[in-house]
């Protein structure tokens, strides 16, 4: 009897454990999109080779579409992921950042003159430079968030607000416009790679921030200082040290998403780059399954969470939905994902569980 | 003590209303003593090139030099603006210049507004409230602009037209100006619209459209982008997947706004359109402000702004510098 309870049980246990783990959720929803265009349009699925007006080859279709992209919200995920984990709170300024990132490395690229005949200075210096003010966006909203112990969404409320018109006082609210070369190569294709280079950059973020972890206590850190901020102080960690830290990690991929930005039309719109782009990552965290109070967290979940938002966001560009609408459909992910983790539901559905669960069990007995 | 700020509020108020009836009374004193108190409501700065160039010619006319005293407010919504310009009302200017956001919900305040003896004027954008309302407006006619364009677009005599329509954000003056001209005349015309999206003035909403057009493989020939912003984005799709445009290629790129980037892509054949909306009202509203100072009275209620456009085959380098923002 207790023998074939346990066989029985192990099926159940495996699609737990399945159902349990916090990637099951991007994973899910990624599923539902592609089985949803499959019985649209299979020719979603399509690619093909073509040449672009450089004369170089280039893979388009829709999947490399999403992944081109989708690249600059994975690379903000994994910053909003840690500081979510660590702060317990969101950064709603992470779309100014870029504004005001961006406006830097233009500003160092193109010197006083918004249309040089030729870069004035090094890509690298120019991403350096705007690396250092992004995250030094990030060291200000840090602070403001582990030594003054603010919420994280009213302190970043500052920079969300000032943002974008300290990005257009950084080039004096002129539009600087980079020569063609090198520059488009981040935001576009490097000359014989038929992949877009966006989708290598957030490659090279995902490894590097994978090897951190893994080679790093950053990961158990931020996450006993999310979990319990007081006994981890009393275990000997610095939560103000943690927090801050997230927030500039943030600020670096904020630099990166910014390169991408900017590079993709060597130019910059205050008003509208990377609009709206800090609703888009947090909802990237949530749907990884992360804990939006802090905690333990995912980053891995955090990124496909982000692929989803595009994929969704092409989705529904390819059935010609106003793009106006699209925040609404996005409205209504949230709404299942916060319902879905709501206290009473959980209850609920352990409850179920369990029920289906004994009913199961008491029918072999049977 | 709420008592005595109470007081001081109302004097001040009284003080204020006094004023605004000594100028009604005198109205030739308007310009020889005192300054003139004028609210400013604009949009964003950052909107777009057009924006920071009105927003710069405005600010070069209405200084303390010229007999101005003035106040600026931005506001990227109607609800900022309209809270703008119930202070200013407050404040007791002697003029409200206004370019709106949004083309409805403005009677209210504008009713306060004349209720004080605050002349209103408008300016760059139209709303739709009874004339009564302001005094003069001195406007771009988008209609015309989309008609300019679109008349523009009949006489290149394609074969057919399959167009991509990318609009600006919805509702606005510029929008629903440049929209309707060209569905008139695709409707008269008979033209196939492949597809008509908004794209919020953004080039990365607008590439993200022109690809998804792309790899569904529909066919086109024409992008229609009200403005320049999202040609470029539509123009950067198209690069990416090695479809020709412009000047004797297989897309008609038409664009709005006349930015000299614009206009220099124009010049280069690259795009093929670019229609102007000319941002530079300030000298328009600085005579408005001085005949009625003088106590002359508008005969025209609208001033429309004189606005070209331009074609590839046609553009010089002259148009560039005189025309470009």
């Amino acid at each position: 009897m207790q023998k074939t309870e346990k066989k029985k049980a192990s099926p159940m246990e495996v699609l737990k454990k399945v159902l349990g783990r916090q990637i099951f959720i991007p994973i899910a929803a990624l599923l539902l999109l592609v089985l949803f265009n499959l019985i649209a349009d299979p020719g979603f699925f399509a690619i093909s080779m073509k040449t672009n007006s450089a004369g170089n080859p280039i893979l388009t279709g829709y999947l490399i579409t999403i992944l081109d992209n989708g690249s600059e919200l994975a690379i903000l995920a994994i910053g909003m992921t840690l500081v979510t984990a660590a702060a317990g709170g969101q950064d709603i300024s992470v779309g100014a950042g870029i504004a005001i990132s961006g406006s830097v490395m233009l500003r160092v690229l193109c010197g006083t003159n918004p249309k040089p005949e030729a870069i004035q200075a090094p890509i690298l210096v120019a991403f350096l430079i705007g690396c250092l003010a992004a995250m030094l966006c990030g060291a200000f909203n840090g602070a403001l968030v582990a030594y003054f112990k603010i919420q994280p969404m009213v302190a970043t409320l500052i920079l969300y607000t000032a943002g974008r018109s300290i990005a257009a006082w950084v080039n004096q609210n002129q539009l600087p416009i980079v020569p063609p070369g090198p520059f488009s190569y981040f935001g576009g294709v490097i000359p014989g790679i038929p992949i877009p280079t966006p989708f290598f950059i957030a490659v090279a973020c995902m490894i590097l921030i994978a090897l951190v972890l893994k080679f790093t206590t950053l990961g158990l850190y931020t996450q006993s200082v999310g979990i319990n901020e007081s006994s981890s102080r009393l275990n000997g960690l610095n939560p103000i040290l943690i927090k801050f830290l997230a927030f500039v990690i943030l600020g670096a991929c904020v630099a990166v998403a910014g390169l991408i930005k900017v590079s993709r039309f060597s130019t910059i719109n205050y008003s509208v780059i990377a609009k709206d782009i800090e609703m888009d990552a947090i909802l990237a965290v949530a749907l990884g399954g992360n804990a939006l109070g802090g905690g333990k967290f995912n980053i891995a979940a955090s990124i496909l969470g982000a692929y989803v938002i595009q994929f969704l966001t092409t989705t529904l560009y390819k059935f010609n939905v106003r793009s106006d609408a699209l925040p609404a459909y996005k409205a209504v992910v949230v709404i299942l994902l916060v319902v879905a983790s709501a206290p009473r539901v959980r209850e609920y559905l352990n409850g179920l569980k369990k029920n289906m669960g004994r009913r199961l069990s008491r029918r072999e007995v049977g | 003590m709420k008592k005595k700020l109470f007081a001081v509020v109302m004097a001040a108020a009284m003080v204020l209303g006094m004023t605004a009836c000594g100028n009604q009374a005198a109205p030739t004193a308007g310009s020889g003593d005192g300054t003139i108190k004028v609210g400013i409501i604009n949009n964003d700065p950052n909107e777009s090139g057009y924006r920071t160039a009105n927003d710069k010619d405005l600010k070069a006319m209405f200084t303390a030099e010229n007999g101005y005293d003035a106040t600026f407010a931005y506001g990227k919504t109607n609800d900022e603006q309209i809270n703008a310009a119930q202070q200013m009302i407050q404040d007791g200017v002697d003029y409200l210049l206004l370019s709106a956001a949004d083309v409805s919900g403005w009677d209210s305040v504008l009713q306060d507004a004349n209720n004080q003896g605050i002349k209103v004027i408008l300016y760059d954008r139209t709303i739709d409230a009874d004339e009564s309302l302001y005094v003069a407006s001195i406007v771009s006619d988008m209609a015309k602009e989309g008609e300019t364009a679109a008349n523009w677009l009949k006489d290149q005599n394609l074969g057919e037209y399959n167009i991509i329509h990318i609009q600006g954000q919805m509702g606005t003056a510029a929008q629903v100006g440049r929209s309707g001209a060209l569905n008139d005349m695709a409707s008269a015309e008979g033209w196939n619209i492949v597809v008509q999206q908004t794209g919020d003035w953004n080039a990365e909403k607008a590439q993200q459209i022109v690809q998804s057009q792309i790899d569904a493989g529909n066919s086109f020939n024409v992008i229609y982008a009200e403005n320049d912003d999202m040609a470029k984005g539509a123009v950067a799709a198209l690069d990416a997947n090695g479809i020709t445009h412009g000047v004797n290629g297989d897309v008609i790129i038409m664009g709005f706004d006349t930015n000299k980037w614009a206009l220099q892509e124009l010049k280069a054949g690259n795009w093929n359109y670019d229609g102007q909306c000319n941002p530079l009202q300030a000298s328009y509203l600085d005579d408005i402000i001085k005949k009625l100072e003088n106590g002359e009275t508008i005969s025209e209620k609208t001033v429309i702004m004189d606005e070209k456009g331009f074609d590839a085959t046609t553009i010089t380098d002259e148009d560039i510098e005189k025309y470009g923002i």
